[in-house]
């Protein structure tokens, strides 16, 4: 029974993944399509953090936002991606205990 | 001759390779924590190590199948999950589309299995190097991201299901902001260099919290409409080259 749960969520994940691969190598797009499609990364990132990461530490969700704040200053600080992740890691625990 | 032009060939293979999974390594650091939390979890929902690791290689989505374990333990039906994993994961749709428009000098039998192996984290990781699809073997700089982000994920699962807690609670729930971090410093030196691009993140921030609170949608829904409507301000904010 797992089984079958596991089998269809793969196809659930694998369909929307791998369609546009031949989607792509059928189309040309127009301008604006490419700029749009240029600019997904950034939206994407944007919707991904925020508000979820609240979600981090739920009961007291300033921690996560200064977790957050660490982390962009710390990028902004030209910290390789490795350091501002373990310099938010750090954060968050000695905030939250 | 032919056989220096062959073990050229090889160690640019290698190189891109190694590169890749060089990038790849913050990716490794936030899929650890979260994948033992996620075996731990399945365990506890009644799923053996077998389906709860083959659930990691086959499905491959982080946020579903902490709900599918969920599910499972309340006695969800199957179609019901199979449902959810769709919304859940539709964004990765809006996301394969940006990421093989990029890849279009890459082959179709190297573009539709990397499609595979995309999730948010391997996305944002690889949206980041939009130069080496135009470079020699550049579908092996993508593979080892890819790559070294999947092996996590079921390493992960895996010793989560065997070991259970490893990582002490307060550790590991500190660890959760690893890949919200990750993300930050992906998105930061290039709205540093690029402010407009800061406005595209922004605008996505408030459509999907928009979204969440106000017309209360599903945190699926929600980041699919960010981003895609995100998305449309670029059109006007970015020059044909950028990004």
């Amino acid at each position: 029974m797992i089984f079958a749960i596991i089998i269809g969520m793969s196809l659930a994940t694998m369909i929307p993944r791998i369609i546009p691969a031949f989607i792509v190598d059928k189309l040309r797009f127009r301008d604006w399509v490419n700029r749009w499609l240029n600019a997904i990364p950034f939206a994407a990132l944007g919707a991904l953090v925020f508000p979820g990461i609240l979600t981090v530490t739920p009961d007291k969700p300033h921690i996560s936002i200064i977790g957050g704040l660490t982390a962009v200053v710390l990028a902004y600080l030209g910290a390789h991606v490795i350091l501002v992740v373990i310099g938010a890691i750090v954060t968050v625990f000695i905030l939250s205990t | 001759m032919e056989q220096m032009d062959i073990k050229q060939h090889r160690s640019q293979r290698v190189m891109m390779l190694r590169r890749g999974m060089t990038v790849g390594i913050p990716i490794m650091l936030g899929y650890l924590p979260i994948a033992i939390t996620y075996g731990v979890l399945a365990k506890q929902a009644g799923m053996s190590l077998v389906e709860l690791t083959f659930m990691s290689i086959l499905v491959y989505a982080g946020a579903s199948q902490f709900m599918a374990a969920n599910m499972i333990a309340v006695g969800a039906g199957a179609m019901e999950i199979i449902i959810a994993t769709f919304v859940l994961n539709f964004r990765h749709f809006v996301m394969s589309l940006s990421f093989t428009n990029r890849l279009r000098s890459v082959g179709i039998n190297w573009k539709a299995p990397l499609t595979l192996g995309l999730t948010d984290e391997s996305f944002a990781v690889s949206s980041m190097h939009t130069k080496e699809p135009g470079m020699d073997k550049g579908g092996y700089f993508y593979a080892g991201i890819f790559i070294t982000a999947y092996i996590s994920w079921i390493v992960g699962s895996f010793l989560g299901g065997v070991l259970g807690e490893v990582i002490p609670e307060n550790l590991s729930q500190s660890m959760g902001i690893a890949l919200y971090a990750m993300f930050i410093g992906l998105i930061v030196p290039t709205v540093k260099k690029e402010l407009k691009v800061g406005l595209i993140v922004i605008i996505a921030m408030l459509i999907n919290t928009l979204c969440m609170e106000l017309f209360h949608m599903s945190s699926g829904w929600a980041i699919v409409i960010g981003t895609v409507f995100g998305g449309f301000f670029g059109i006007f904010l970015l020059e044909e080259e950028q990004a």
